[in-house]
């Protein structure tokens, strides 16, 4: 299944990074406008968004398409707009670095999605509770396991995976339940 | 995101009191809310008195994310709790008081669910006509046209399909939200059982109005709706203050001063959060501080006339504490059900509300459109990802199927909120203490809900899964009849003018005024006696 610039864009509205009119001028200017502003924005940027990626590639199911596009959409917005949650993965970020390079010797953003997997084990970030103070495996999970679940599971395209087309957090309107299934 | 302070956006609030007032007010909840804009709306002037803080309406799909992600504890997302929240349930039975309440502009209904009912007119006549509890000195007549009120000031969107409603003039303010999915699934069970289904009243606007919108389909009405769809009292609050009552947040109020000989309020004691004391004075005070804290308040207010608490010569302030016990049965059926697209209900039945007094109470069932996982929510939780996870939420959502129900308690003067002198808060006062218990009638009740369930689920094609209970009830966040009405001043704390016998210048506005419970979400009757409180209190000044 193929994830849309339009699934980022409900995702940030579900994550509360942009409310109504942000997410209509988002959608009308694209990817570009904001992914730019983040660049500008605060040092580190890029890599927390390459490695929100490389989370992304390696949680999120085989099936869906196009996780790079629809990662670095919902992360260049959430972290221009979010200053306190940039500033807490870059944190993360560089424990995450720490693990990658004793294992593999390279930052994990270089990493493939195979050897990424493997890293975040090692963190402990997969049975870790969430918890943007805790240890480095929870605020591994928080920032950036959780961080990429919530945005694709919280989107139309990642709840339809699962047979919810309006997942909790998406303003999908007040007919989806009351629809029939369709199998 | 933060919580601001009144004008906060602008350095601090000025939370000095106003010269003396026609009517202080303590508690921006839905009953403060409507109490102080009707009494604008009369031409007085008002100060409202909020010990929570404003919350800033901007940070709400903040705190929706908050709500859903796991490393904020569910408490957060109003923050409640902590040594201002300070609790102890000493009962027979534990009470989880703070997930029961919140305290800020607004009040509970920032968190609650929005579903609003009319009681029943054998709610009021429980003794007359069932020999058990005690009847109001007030009946469903007499509330009848402030409920019509109510439902406008709150924006219900409701219908008049229910066969079982107490009688009514007006339609709802709003159409009615229509049956989910799966409610379509229980009504081929439910007439397989003989058990009639209606529309639900909501709080929740099914189209744009008063400024705010429609319902989106967050499904996060509990704790928090981010569209403004569902009702919260802030919206009351907002609208009084463009009318000019004057609100002071996270003042909260530590007694309310007699004057020396007894018979009046003088003044509201309350504290800013720079540790100041200050008072309000007013002409006439309304209590509307919920129902745990309106009789805490008053126990606090102890002075020589008033040695067992303010308003207190019955002995009956804190007593014949109620609450709304759950019953609910859930399971999976073979097909898809599609759950967990909005946060609100339906669909219920009151077929069993006045049925059969001799051994049961009132019984109000529900069928939910939330039963199951959510799948966002479960996937924050897993201990695996990828295809996995994948694979497990697929296993785990879809086909889950649930009814709720709600039964009350007859009031009994053992249930109470009292103080617990060893335990003191953040201003030093004594925390309330819930001494709470069940007894055999509520629990014949609940039995009955689950027969009732039973006898759904045995006509879908579902298993059950799991049956609350008798055994493993809990509350519903109902607190009632801790201040009771009634015309004898030794037996009850107000009067039906909802005035308290002892003191002439104070008003109750809160379920802590219920005689009975009744099995119907309280807040629509909160509301009706906020405002009938607010004509009294008019007629008065
Ligand atoms: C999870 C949940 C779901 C619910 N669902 C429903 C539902 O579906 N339908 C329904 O009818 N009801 C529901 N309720 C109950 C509903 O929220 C309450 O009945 C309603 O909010 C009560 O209104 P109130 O104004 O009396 O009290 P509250 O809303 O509790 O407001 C009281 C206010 O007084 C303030 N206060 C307390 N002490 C002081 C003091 N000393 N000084 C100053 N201020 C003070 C508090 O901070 C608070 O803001 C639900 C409640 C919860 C918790
Ligand atoms: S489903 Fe609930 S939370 Fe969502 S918009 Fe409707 S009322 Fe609000």
């Amino acid at each position: 299944m193929k994830l849309t610039r339009r699934d980022a864009v409900a995702a940030l509205v579900g994550a509360g990074v942009i409310g109504g009119a942000g997410a209509a001028a988002l959608a009308r200017d694209g990817f570009q406008a904001d992914s730019n502003a983040a660049n500008g924005e605060g040092e580190g940027t890029e890599a927390i968004v390459e490695a929100l990626v490389g989370t992304a590639r390696a949680v999120y199911p085989s099936e869906v398409e196009n996780v790079g596009g629809f990662v670095e959409t919902y992360a260049a917005t959430k972290l221009a707009r979010r200053p306190d949650f940039r500033a807490g993965a870059a944190d993360a970020l560089s424990d995450l670095d720490a693990e990658a390079r004793i294992t593999f010797d390279a930052r994990f953003a270089a990493l493939d999605p195979v050897e990424s997997e493997t890293v975040l084990r090692r963190t402990g970030a997969e049975t870790a509770e969430p918890d943007s103070e805790g240890t480095t495996a929870e605020q591994v999970r928080y920032y950036f396991v959780n961080e990429v679940l919530y945005a694709l599971y919280g989107s139309p395209t990642g709840g339809e995976l699962v047979g919810i087309e309006n997942p909790q957090g998406h303003p999908g309107g007040t007919d989806s339940y009351r629809r029939r299934p369709d199998r | 995101m933060t919580a601001a302070g009144s004008g906060g956006r602008t350095g601090t609030p000025d939370r000095t009191p106003s010269p003396r007032v026609d009517v202080c007010v303590v508690g921006a909840g839905p009953a403060g809310a409507l109490v102080a804009s009707r009494l604008v709306d009369r031409g007085h002037e008002v100060v409202v008195l909020e010990a929570g803080p404003r919350f800033d309406r901007a940070d709400r799909r903040e705190r929706m994310e908050r709500s859903i992600r796991p490393a904020h504890g569910a408490r957060s997302v109003w923050n409640v709790g902590g040594e201002r929240d300070a609790f102890t349930a000493s009962g027979e039975r534990f009470y989880p008081l703070n997930v029961a309440r919140v305290k800020g502009v607004g009040g509970s209904t920032l968190h609650w669910q929005g579903m609003v009912m009319r009681l029943h007119e054998s709610d009021f006549e429980r003794q007359a006509r069932d020999g058990v509890g005690a009847d109001w000195p007030i009946d469903y007549a007499d509330l009848r046209p402030y409920y019509s009120e109510a439902e406008r000031a709150l924006g219900v969107a409701g219908d008049a399909d229910n066969p079982f409603a107490p009688p009514r003039e007006e339609p709802f303010p709003m159409p009615a939200f229509s049956p989910s999915y799966s409610d379509s699934l229980f009504a081929e069970a439910c007439e397989e059982a003989g058990i009639a289904m209606h529309s639900v009243p909501n709080a929740r606007n099914s189209q744009p109005r008063d400024d705010r919108s429609e319902c989106v389909g967050y499904g996060t009405c509990q704790p928090v709706c981010p569209s403004g769809a569902k009702y919260s009292a802030d919206a009351t609050i907002e609208a009084a203050e463009s009318k000019g009552v004057r609100v002071l947040d996270s003042v909260p109020v530590q007694r309310l001063e007699p004057t020396d000989d007894g018979e009046r309020v003088g003044a509201a004691v309350y504290t800013t959060p720079d540790g100041e004391e200050h008072r309000q004075e007013a002409r006439q005070f309304v209590l509307a501080a919920g129902g745990v804290e309106t009789p805490r308040l008053l126990l606090l207010s102890k002075a020589a006339e008033h040695p067992d608490g303010l308003a207190n010569s019955s002995g009956a302030v804190g007593r014949y504490f109620m609450e709304h016990l759950f019953a609910g049965t859930g399971g999976r059926a073979d097909r898809a059900t599609r759950q967990n697209h909005v946060g609100f209900n339906t669909s219920e039945s009151h077929q069993f509300y006045d049925n059969d007094f001799e051994k049961v109470d009132p019984i109000k069932l529900e069928f939910l459109n939330y039963a199951g996982p959510s799948p966002v929510e479960m996937a924050l939780t897993a201990d695996e990802w990828g295809d996995d996870l994948l694979d497990s939420l697929r296993e785990a959502y879809g086909t889950h199927l649930a009814m709720g129900g709600l039964v009350g308690q007859l009031p009994r003067a053992r249930n109470r909120v009292a103080l617990d002198p060893t335990t003191t808060d953040d201003h030093g006062n004594p925390v309330p203490d819930i001494q709470w218990s069940l007894d055999d009638r509520t629990r014949r009740t609940l039995a009955k809900a689950n027969d009732l369930q039973a006898q759904v689920f045995d006509h879908l094609d579902a298993g059950v899964e799991w049956v609350v209970g008798p055994e493993n009830t809990g509350p519903a966040y109902h607190h009632m009849g801790t201040t009771r009405m009634g015309e004898d001043p030794d037996e009850s704390v107000v009067n039906p003018r909802l005035r308290t016998h002892d003191v002439a210048n104070l008003t109750v506005a809160s379920s802590s005024v219920f005689v009975t419970s009744g099995a119907m979400n309280p807040t629509l009757t909160i509301a009706a006696l906020a405002l009938k409180a607010a004509d009294h209190v008019d007629a008065d000044l």
